[in-house]
């Protein structure tokens, strides 16, 4: 535990933030240093690693040790500074681009293996970076510079994913709410093992407005629910709305109305291992369903940086190699006179 | 009848080519010869010959798998050229393998093994047996396979058990041949196959006992004795180049206080060095097997960026796919040691052959101006040293290495001297001190190398990665003369590493001659003795071998000038002549290139070097 209190400008680093104005991304970078600032960690077991995008500058920006990697690898460089250190706090830094078309491989993996990772996936369903072309998440049909006539490509739902690569953690958080971001980012922390948060982040620029449908102000409370563990799952402005399932599909239903009641009401549980109703509730879309924020999914399993050591300790404690000069005169030798 | 006295012919050296089907079990054999004869003091080379597929089709010449060993009274640089006994357990055998006998040669071949079907899968019209193809050779014909099956048939175990025990037979005829000992093998054979069947022990005793036997009841073969060799006193051990790589690794780690972390993804002839790495848990070592090639290097530079002695291995294509995450390594100056065990390419190749061709992608492979040290191990077990050379070049540099090895090297192996740790070079980590404000890109006056922060360490928090960064302070900087500056600061640090590369030495007329034999890497062995060779029959021929290809070491040109004719010999078609033509212009580079996947024989490097010094 940290002896000193910090403060998120702790975490600031002297770089001008040069993302464009009004960019989701600014407000993410505010959560995460709200966060490490209140985590009670010492500043310098914190490591920021990134890969190629707008949001990969990420690391330039925080006070904490950082690395700013290439192209999709960031779960890669992530995945080994973690297994080389397993007490090193480590932040991933990635987003639809880097994560799941590039780096679609080591994402797939890092999360198969479950590397004690915090992964931050900032999701704008476009590539900002270079300028506009649709991304793995870009809605099908999408018009960008790269698909003048509609995407003809489904996207990739990063929990959908997730959950499909064996993943224990999934959380989904909006870049207007920071407050629920600092939230998640905890819980992610405290979660042993990868844990997968998609941000929900708007680019001012190549794709404004993406998710205006959900986050409008008059009828957001309506078409997004936060789930919170042992929390029935309602939501609405009025909180007359409420998750049930019917016929093994989900379905929304108005409390007081049908027979309806609270009670009916589905209850989340993040930490079920079964994922049927965690995938069901990642996959909720608009206009048909609330999109669903906060920990989806949350369950306990062994993690791979842990497993590395665990072995590593048990091997040591019963082998005669204690050192190299060991192991160079082991097994079958012989002397020449 | 008179009591014949066994005639037993002294030998200074001999070359014994095992042959048969991928699964015939010749690679075990061939190593458990070699094995003994190093025990009994031989200097020994071997050279293992095998084909891409695990199970090619049976009977095939596709699907020999071959081992050449090469023992000795003398040194031995090579697993020799031309085989005096090749042991043919089938007719794809000979087949396959005839090229590789001397003339007069002996070829021991199951007898049982030519039957009309076999010789018509390995592509033989007629028996060769019954022609008079193989009138030149010396012919012996055992029926192995029915006096395996004879010599264990009470044991009950079923046929394909049987027959696996075949490659016994052979080698207990070939230690009779050869007046070997049988313990270490039958010692092997216990601990080997001891926990799954006793009865599978039993069978290969006495299979090997009754090939033995055989050889000797019969009389029809003499016997030979090659004497031990000269070589130097100490505690020896057999050892290969891809364990030799591991272990030179894993030594570098530990001399130099770090931990060992290899991410590597398999491939053919490298994955044995993750193999390795992953059973060295008792040395604390971590083992990464990525997802990908890519994800092998970008594990191994996280790895780095947290204070490990950072390693990945790989064969040519992985290579290619490291390439850009080399250039993150070499723009961040962290430590890295990059193995790559050359094989055939391009592409897939010729993946379990052998070839020097990876030299220009490990030197230039990649974008921008990213200057890398390449150095090359030269025989299987100096892997070792060359292993432990990167990870000091790596660490004391802060510096992507990348080692050259190849399928040769990897496959092949020798007698080794065991190092003590005591013996081998200090290796100490450049780590910023924990009270002073950390520049990141601030050097060393001498040497051009940044220190090295490591998370976790409280104060020296900092950020690097792949864009340009300012000298001195490491912000990120597009500053046109900033990044002139950085370019010439990286290339300008990896110059400098010359200082600690050792002299090159002629081998022969120091003070210069008519020819000048130039190789680098795993060409040595071949080199050496075609040069030996023809030294000791009186020639003006000497040779240059280089392990540092960059830096060059410093004296390179001060040797080059001094003869008449240079040639360089590789298994390429000339992409160290052609690095040569850079480095050192002035000089006038003959080649002597082989690209078949195989090294080169003595014979043809002989036959070359005889015509060089015809010409005048």
């Amino acid at each position: 535990m940290a002896d000193v209190k910090y403060t998120p400008k702790d975490f600031k680093s002297d770089q001008e933030v040069r993302w464009c104005p009004g960019c989701g991304d600014s407000a993410v970078l505010n959560a995460v240093q709200k966060t490490m600032a209140e985590l009670g960690r010492n500043k310098e077991e914190f490591v920021v690693i990134s890969g190629i995008g707008c949001s990969s500058r990420f690391p330039y920006y925080m006070n904490t040790y950082g690395f700013h990697g290439i192209h999709g690898r960031s779960g890669a460089i992530a995945s080994g500074t973690k297994t080389a250190n397993p007490s090193l706090s480590v932040w991933q830094i990635t987003g639809d681009g880097d994560a799941l078309a590039i780096g679609g491989n080591h994402f797939i993996h890092e999360v198969r293996r479950n590397v004690d990772l915090n992964l931050i996936l900032l999701n704008n369903q476009i590539y900002g970076l270079t300028k506009g072309q649709y991304s793995p998440t870009s809605k099908f049909g999408q018009v960008t510079k790269s698909s003048p006539f509609g995407t003809v490509e489904h996207p990739f739902h990063p929990g959908e994913l997730t959950i499909g690569a064996q993943g224990k953690f999934f959380a989904r958080g909006i870049d207007y709410n920071v407050a629920l971001m600092v939230e998640i980012f905890k819980e992610a922390e405290n979660h042993r093992g990868i844990s997968v948060i998609e941000i929900l982040q708007n680019c001012v620029i190549f794709n404004d407005g993406a998710y205006d449908y959900v986050t409008e102000k008059e009828n957001r409370e309506d078409r997004l629910i936060v789930l919170k563990h042992n929390e029935p799952m309602i939501f609405g402005k009025n909180r007359d709305k409420g998750l049930i399932f019917e016929g093994s599909k989900l379905k929304v239903v108005k409390i007081g109305e049908n027979g309806i009641s609270e009670k009916d009401i589905l209850v989340h549980n993040a930490k079920e291992k079964d994922p049927s109703l965690h995938l069901a509730l990642v996959n909720m879309e608009s206009p048909e369903f609330p999109v669903a924020l906060g920990v989806i999914r949350s369950v306990d399993a062994p993690t791979y940086d842990q497993g590395v050591y665990e072995q590593i300790k048990k091997i040591q404690a019963k082998t005669n190699i204690k050192c190299m000069d060991d192991l160079l005169s082991s097994g079958s030798t012989w002397n020449v006179e | 009848m008179e009591n014949l006295k066994k005639e037993v012919v002294e030998l200074d050296e001999v070359v014994i080519r095992f042959s048969g089907d991928s699964g015939d079990g010749m690679q075990l054999t061939g190593t458990l010869f070699s094995n003994t004869s190093a025990l009994f003091g031989n200097d020994v080379s071997t050279f293992p010959d095998y084909p891409a597929e695990i199970r090619a089709p049976q009977g095939t010449v596709g699907g020999v798998s071959g081992f050449q060993l090469h023992f000795g009274k003398k040194q031995i640089f090579t697993p020799g050229d031309y085989a005096d006994v090749l042991v043919a357990m089938n007719p794809a055998a000979v087949k396959a393998n005839l090229r590789w006998v001397k003339q007069g040669g002996t070829i021991i071949v199951d007898a049982d093994s030519f039957t009309d079907k076999n010789l018509e899968k390995a592509g033989y019209s007629q028996d060769p047996l019954k022609d008079d193809k193989l009138g030149n050779y010396n012919i012996v014909e055992v029926p192995i396979t029915n006096l395996t099956k004879q010599s264990i048939e009470d044991l009950g175990l079923d046929n394909k058990s049987v027959l696996r025990c075949k490659n016994m037979f052979a080698l207990g005829l070939v230690y009779y041949i050869f007046s070997r000992p049988l313990e270490h093998t039958l010692n092997f054979i216990e601990t080997k196959f001891g926990a799954k069947d006793p009865r599978v022990v039993e069978a290969n005793k006495r299979v090997l006992q009754a090939g033995f036997n055989y050889g000797d009841n019969l009389q029809l073969l003499r016997s030979y004795l090659v004497q031990p060799a000269d070589i130097p006193a100490g505690k020896y051990r057999s050892i290969n180049g891809n364990i030799a790589t591991a272990w030179g690794l894993l030594a570098a780690a530990e001399k130099s206080g770090l931990r060992l972390f290899l991410g590597s993804y398999p491939i053919t002839p490298a994955s044995e060095i993750l193999q390795e790495i992953s059973a060295r848990k008792d040395l604390g070592a971590v083992c990464f097997q990525a997802e990908d090639e890519i994800a092998g290097i970008c594990t191994a530079i996280g790895a780095s960026f947290a204070g490990c002695l950072a390693a990945t291995s790989t064969s040519g294509p992985g290579l290619s796919l490291k390439a850009e995450a080399i250039g993150l390594a070499a723009i961040t100056e962290l430590p890295l040691v990059i193995v790559n065990v050359q094989r055939g390419g391009p592409s897939t190749g010729l993946p379990t052959k052998t070839e020097q061709s990876d030299l220009l992608q490990a030197l230039y492979g990649r974008h921008g101006e990213c200057p890398v040290p390449v150095i090359a191990a030269s025989t299987p077990s100096d892997c070792f040293y060359y292993a432990y050379e990167a990870g000091r070049i790596a660490v004391e540099h802060m510096t992507p290495v990348i080692l050259l090895t190849d399928g040769f090297l990897a496959n092949g192996s020798e007698p080794w001297k065991i190092t003590k740790m005591s013996e081998l070079p200090e290796i100490k980590p450049p780590f910023a001190q924990k009270d002073k404000p950390y520049l990141p890109y601030l050097r060393n006056a001498e040497t051009m190398v940044r220190e090295w922060a490591v998370p976790g360490t409280p104060g020296l928090e900092h950020r690097v990665g792949g864009l340009e960064k300012m000298a001195v302070t490491g912000t990120v900087s597009y500053v046109p003369e900033n990044h002139q500056v950085m370019t010439f600061e990286r290339e300008e640090k990896v110059k400098r590493i010359v200082a600690k590369v050792p002299d090159l030495k002629v081998f022969g007329n120091q003070n210069g001659g008519k020819l000048l034999v130039i190789g680098w890497g795993s060409t040595y062995g071949y080199i050496i003795t075609a040069v030996k060779e023809m030294q000791d029959e009186g020639h003006d021929i000497a040779m240059l071998h280089f392990n540092y290809i960059n830096p060059l070491p410093k004296n390179t040109a001060e040797i080059l000038k001094l003869y008449k004719k240079l040639v360089v010999c590789e298994l390429n078609l000339g992409q160290f002549a052609n690095y040569l033509r850079i480095k050192h212009q002035q000089f006038n580079y003959l080649q002597y290139n082989k690209v078949q996947g195989q090294p080169f024989t003595v014979l043809e490097l002989k036959e070359h070097f005889y015509k060089l010094l015809k010409e005048e």
